[in-house]
């Protein structure tokens, strides 16, 4: 379990990071936290030839609150934002989410960007940004550009970001007034890949009915699945057990079509979600209500 | 006479953890000698191939690579590796031995199964090196599940033998025909255990070094029998036993398949030193150790219980089938233990148990933690729950009705047990350890008041109750030297290895009780062939026992030896002298003394003689050879609630009252038995290893086998009971495997009562909520070792078309993702070359062949897809049917995808996921193809 050889380079600014990159199209690999990538490279299945390391550019680490909302660099530690009291008031999914990633050891470690961009279908943030509506900010050689989170996954570990580029900072909206969110997962072990999980929003009207829901999956599709069936179900509904009930089974039937692998059978993810998705929004309207 | 304990049965600090939690305690992998040189190995990625070329000079002329070593090269030292444990005297007993050979001449038995040994001057480059060697292989058909290895026409893991037979085994007691015939009621049912690994922390690892001057091999191994290996290294290199050092110095834990002896690396690594004239290290990293290190707890039994109305046992029948492993060196430990401890507490007037053990393409199967141990004590705690049930009984009252009485001991179930010896259990008292247990638990209130309470409340709570007993302490032997030093500390001297049961502290407290000094005063040393010449090694919950009886011993003959010499020195009778603190002292005259250490120089003197028939020093050796072993025994109880929507499980609370005779020192033990709980939750609930047909381990990292980890094991209420053994003088028994015995049983137990309402049955273990939801749904369990996919597609394009689409080599190679190439070699034959990466996976080279068969055009073609690459290989079959559709042509296909290689230990999570996907873009790009074409 030792790495094939490959080249390291640590630059100091995003810049330079960039112009390793676009020098070694294609064969470099930017190096976050490290958390799947090393040891994918120890098993030699990821066998980069060079390696950028983006753990020594200040710039690219921190959380910021404004008036539209969080903005959070992407080299910024998952446990600096699990910690972090802006968060946990801008931002109570992305706090509630955290510490199902792992361990804290692992998200000493890991980081915010580095997850998103490695778009395990597994990894909590995705799911927790596409139901955030969060907008993540790309850099490359021909510029800055920004995208939809729902926009960024095209795929089984595949992202919208070209091979010379690089995930910066994510930008999450504050929170819609009268609005709620919870993350709930099922894994084996706290800290293990979930079998199943959801993240959800939910906004009332003044009527208490639900005016918007965005639904996110993880653990049982290709990458994060936003359950669009679901949250049409409740969306000008009154938030009544039944219409939660109806959303969860919309989720669980037509939503997905999860993988079955040795830790749970398709079936067994297709209950989970059901259960998992009537429990986050049940959750989260209780929120709301108390908002 | 030794004085009454002082340090025994005390909760003393361990001498050893200063040296462990400061990091200074020296492990196999911290020997960093002068030129030392790294091995890697060659490992087959196959469960059953024939390997009839193998090609390693390219491996040899990379920079850094120092040798490379096939089957071949070993010359006369390639040899099977000894039986390592004889069968016992069992009449009628069947037995073939095939025993494990240091690298694949012939063919590969099983996945990881050492092929070619590469060292160089790192392990980086030695693992590089590994992919310069090109092998040719050729598959065969895999011995995986145990009925279907001894159907007829089965293939053959050993062609020698005419079947995959390794052993059949029949013990009786009484009449079980009889018995059953008078029975009430007769439970009949099917158990499955399966198997899981140690995990120990640290892999296994092999340093050594030959000394050409002094002619002398060192070899450090993480061994739990170092003297066995010295003795069989010495012997199979044409040494002098006195010219082999073994070392096992601190191991990070054994749980049984260090004893495993003479694996492979163990017997190359020495020979590569001596061969090469450098040092040789060889660590097993973590992926080695799933398929090269040891396994255990495969078997199925067909079981019954025959029982009176009173729910007394008139006798037990058990049948099973034991999966030995591609190799079975370490004779029939296991499954005899199996046999015997199904027994358990009770009294069983009549009892037939048979086994057959059979080869498989898996991993060797020695003992772990428990060693066959808990799927006796399974089926028989599971088959009292099922009678208890049937004839309306509490549980704890069947168990009650069962117990055999304090009076019965010596108790013997005339069977042999795996020490060759009869089953006689040497004491015990059953019965008040499971009132201790049901108190503790509070098995009443629980039952009658809240469970029921919160049932109402849609919350679903079960306890489990189980009683077992343990073989422990059996011989054949160990020794021990005291020696009290020139400076009054004491040295003791053993040959058991030590992997963290705290030997320094539990011996070094029995022979300060005896010499009456301070136990932080007493030095242990374990494991080095230098040090102590004599012992077989640290399993079966025998070191305490065994060894630590010799300690007794010696350091009773040194305290005859210290009082002998006091005597002349003080010039006072013996029974005027006192022994306390390090001195020995004239009584009624505290001050006129003399120290251990002068004593000992006195009794080494430079001048003046030794007088004839005494011995310099104040040193003895002593041995312990126990006729037969001391048993154990215990009660688990448990709490647990589970979410039926989820099918996740929570365990509450875990009680375990224990005997294990008298206790040494009762914090180690009850670290043993916490620890043992979370081996045996693991194996309950979380740890599987998951084969699939073609003998290719699924979940083979910690991504997905799971150890349970600190949230998912409660802390163990503990109680203990102590019923000395009488076979030795302190009256010990063995505590190392118990807390893991039981853990199966009670949580099966506890998780069925709390689904009482869903009328769920368990008898299998290991569970997880996968299982428990297939038992939920009551659900046919789907296979889960092999991803199937299932589709349709339409073609837009007449039936012909598509047909004739399908069979060009410049089409299909556009439906084969990151195919590079693809030609026709032959009718229905296709080879090419396809890259292929995903997400963290850097895309590789795969040769990808193609087989058409069984074609009917234009309607349906079988086909099989090949591929090979530097992670691994795959195998697809597919049958396809093509029929004509309102826009075109329907396409159904079902294919069963298998992989082998790395990503088939460590790509499992995402199998499912990669199959559709490529098989969705492949659709997707033939019907463009058809699109251009049309």
């Amino acid at each position: 379990m030792k790495p094939a050889p490959f080249e390291y380079h640590r630059p100091g600014t995003v810049e330079e990071a960039l112009a390793v990159l676009a020098r070694h199209s294609g064969d470099a690999k930017p190096l976050a936290g490290g958390q799947s990538l090393i040891p994918a490279m120890n098993f030699r299945l990821a066998r980069p030839a060079v390696l950028v390391d983006l753990n020594r550019i200040p710039a690219l680490a921190g959380i910021r609150g404004s008036a539209d909302g969080l903005r959070i660099g992407a080299m910024t530690r998952q446990r600096a934002v699990e910690r972090d009291a802006t968060v946990a008031r801008d931002a109570p999914l992305v706090a509630e989410a955290l510490p199902h990633i792992a361990h804290p050891q692992i998200r000493t470690r890991g980081t915010v960007g580095g997850s998103l961009a490695h778009a395990d279908p597994a990894a909590e943030l995705p799911a927790v940004m596409v139901a955030l509506d969060a907008t993540f900010d790309l850099v490359g050689p021909r510029g800055r550009r920004s995208i939809a989170a729902t926009e960024f996954y095209t795929g089984l570990f595949t992202t919208a970001l070209a091979p010379d580029e690089l995930l910066v900072e994510i930008a999450i909206p504050r929170p819609a007034p009268r609005s709620g969110s919870a993350f709930v997962e099922v894994a084996r072990r706290h800290g293990d890949y979930a079998l199943a999980g959801v993240a959800a929003v939910v906004a009332l009207d003044d009527a208490g009915r639900c005016r918007a829901a965005r639904i996110a999956l993880l653990s049982v599709g290709d990458g994060p699945v936003l359950a669009r069936k679901a949250a049409q179900a409740i969306t000008g509904e009154s938030l009544t057990a039944e219409a939660i009930k109806g959303a969860a089974d919309a989720a669980a039937s037509q939503d997905i079509d999860p993988p079955g692998d040795i830790h749970a059978s398709a079936a067994y993810r297709r209950q989970l979600v059901g259960v998992l998705v009537r429990r986050a929004l049940q959750r989260a309207c209780e929120r709301a209500r108390s908002h | 006479m030794a004085p009454p304990p002082r340090l025994v049965g005390k909760r003393v600090l361990r001498n050893e953890d200063a040296r462990l939690l400061t990091g200074r305690a020296l492990f196999v992998d911290d020997v960093r000698l002068e030129g030392m040189l790294h091995v890697a190995f060659l490992r087959s990625e196959h469960a059953h191939a024939r390997l009839k070329r193998i090609d390693v000079s390219a491996a040899r002329r990379r920079p850094g690579v120092v040798a490379v070593y096939t089957a071949a090269d070993l010359g006369d030292y390639w040899r099977p590796g000894p039986l390592l444990v004889p069968p016992p005297p069992i009449p009628g007993l069947e037995f073939h031995a095939c025993t494990q050979v240091p690298l694949v001449k012939d063919k590969s038995r099983h996945v990881g199964e050492p092929i070619a040994m590469v060292v160089a001057e790192s392990r980086y480059v030695a693992e590089d090196a590994l992919a310069d060697i090109t092998l040719d292989v050729e598959p065969l058909a895999a011995v995986v599940d145990l009925e279907a290895a001894l159907s007829r026409g089965a293939p053959l893991v050993h062609e020698q033998l005419k079947s995959n037979r390794a052993a059949h085994v029949i013990q009786k007691k009484g009449d079980y025909d009889a018995a059953r015939a008078a029975a009430h009621k007769v439970i009949t049912r099917r158990f499955l255990y399966d198997r899981g690994i140690s995990a120990a922390i640290e892999n296994r690892a092999v340093a050594a070094r030959w000394d050409a001057r002094a002619e002398e091999l060192t070899v450090w191994d993480t061994t739990q029998a170092p003297i066995p290996i010295r003795n069989g290294l010495a012997a199979m290199l044409g040494l002098l036993e006195s010219q082999v050092r073994v070392i096992a110095p601190f191991v990070g834990g054994g749980f049984g398949p260090k004893i495993m002896m003479f694996y492979p690396e163990e017997v190359l690594v020495p020979w590569a030193a001596m061969r090469l004239g450098r040092p040789v290290k060889w660590t097993e990293d973590r992926r080695e150790n799933f398929t090269a290190t040891t396994q255990e707890r495969g078997q199925v039994h067909d079981a019954e219980l025959a029982v009176a109305k009173d729910g007394k046992i008139l006798g037990v029948k058990d049948v099973f089938l034991h999966d030995s492993g591609a190799y079975d060196s370490y004779g029939l430990t296991v499954p005899i233990n199996s046999q015997c401890t199904l027994l358990g507490p009770y009294d069983v007037p009549n009892y037939y148990t048979e086994f057959t053990a059979v080869f498989t393409n898996k991993t060797l199967v020695t003992p772990v933690r428990g060693a066959g141990r808990q799927h006796g004590v399974f089926v028989m705690e599971r088959l009292l729950d099922f009678a208890a049930r049937a004839l309306g009984l509490d549980r704890l009252e069947i168990r009650r009705r069962n117990y055999l009485p304090p009076g019965a001991f010596p108790f013997n179930n005339e069977i042999i047990f795996q020490d060759s010896a009869p089953l006689v259990y040497d004491s015990g008292d059953y019965a008040p350890a499971l009132e201790d247990a049901a108190r503790m638990i509070g098995y009443e209130k629980f039952v009658r008041e809240e469970q029921p309470r919160l049932r109402v409340a849609g919350r679903h709570v079960g306890v489990g109750v189980v009683s077992y007993i343990e073989g422990t302490g059996i011989g054949p032997y160990e020794g021990a030297r005291v020696t009290i030093e020139p400076s009054g500390r004491v040295r003791v001297a053993t040959g058991v290895g030590t992997q963290g049961q705290g030997h320094f502290t539990a011996f070094a407290q029995i022979v300060a009780d005896v010499l009456d000094v301070p136990v932080e005063g007493v030095h242990v040393v374990t494991g080095d062939t230098r040090e102590f010449n004599w012992g077989t090694g640290t399993f079966a919950s025998r070191g305490a026992v065994v060894a630590g009886t010799a300690c007794h011993a010696a350091a009773v003959a040194v305290r005859d030896k210290i009082v002998a010499v006091a005597t002349r020195v003080l010039n006072q009778p013996p029974e005027k002298l006192e022994l306390a603190g390090g001195r020995v002292t004239v009584k009624g005259a505290k001050d006129d003394g003399i120290s251990y250490g002068a004593l000992a120089t006195r009794a080494n003197p430079l001048r003046g003689a030794v007088k004839p028939g005494t011995e310099p020093g104040l040193e003895a050796t002593a041995y312990y050879g126990p006729d037969r072993g001391s048993t154990a025994s215990g009660v688990h109880a448990m709490i647990v609630e589970v979410d039926p929507e989820t099918a996740m499980v929570e365990i509450q609370r875990y009680v375990v009252v224990h005997d294990c005779g008298k206790l040494i020192n009762p914090m180690i033990v009850e670290g043993q038995i916490q620890g043992g709980v979370a081996h045996g939750i693991g194996n309950a609930f979380y740890e599987q290893l998951v084969y699939d047909d073609t003998g290719q381990l699924q979940n083979a990292s910690f991504m997905d086998y799971l150890l349970p980890t600190a949230t998912d094991v409660p802390r163990v209420e503990i109680a203990h009971r102590e019923t000395p053994s009488p076979l030795n003088p302190i009256g010990l028994k063995g505590v190392g495997e118990a807390g893991c015995i039981p853990t199966g049983a009670a949580f099966a137990q506890a998780v069925e009562d709390a689904l009482a309402d869903f009328g769920v049955e368990i008898t299998e273990i290991p569970l997880s909520p996968d299982k428990l939801f297939d038992l939920l749904k009551k659900t046919r369990p789907k296979k889960r070792n092999v991803v199937v996919l299932e589709g349709s597609f339409v073609f837009a394009g007449p039936r012909a078309a598509v047909w004739d689409l399908l069979q060009d080599p410049a089409v299909l190679g556009t439906a084969l993702p990151g195919a590079m190439r693809l030609e026709r070699t032959g009718d229905g034959h296709y080879d090419g070359l396809m890259k292929v990466g995903i997400g963290p996976v850097t895309a590789a080279e795969f040769s990808v062949r193609i087989t058409l068969r069984d074609r009917e055009p234009p309607a349906r073609y079988g086909m099989i897809v090949e591929g090979k690459g530097s992670f691994g290989f795959t195998r697809g079959t597919a049958q396809v049917a093509l029929a004509d559709h309102k826009s075109g042509t329907e396409m159904t296909y079902r294919a069963e995808v298998q992989v082998g290689g790395t990503i088939a230990g460590v790509g499992q999570r995402l199998l499912d996921s990669v199959a559709r996907r490529m098989t969705k873009q492949g659709l997707e790009a033939l019907n463009k193809a058809l699109a251009a074409r049309l």
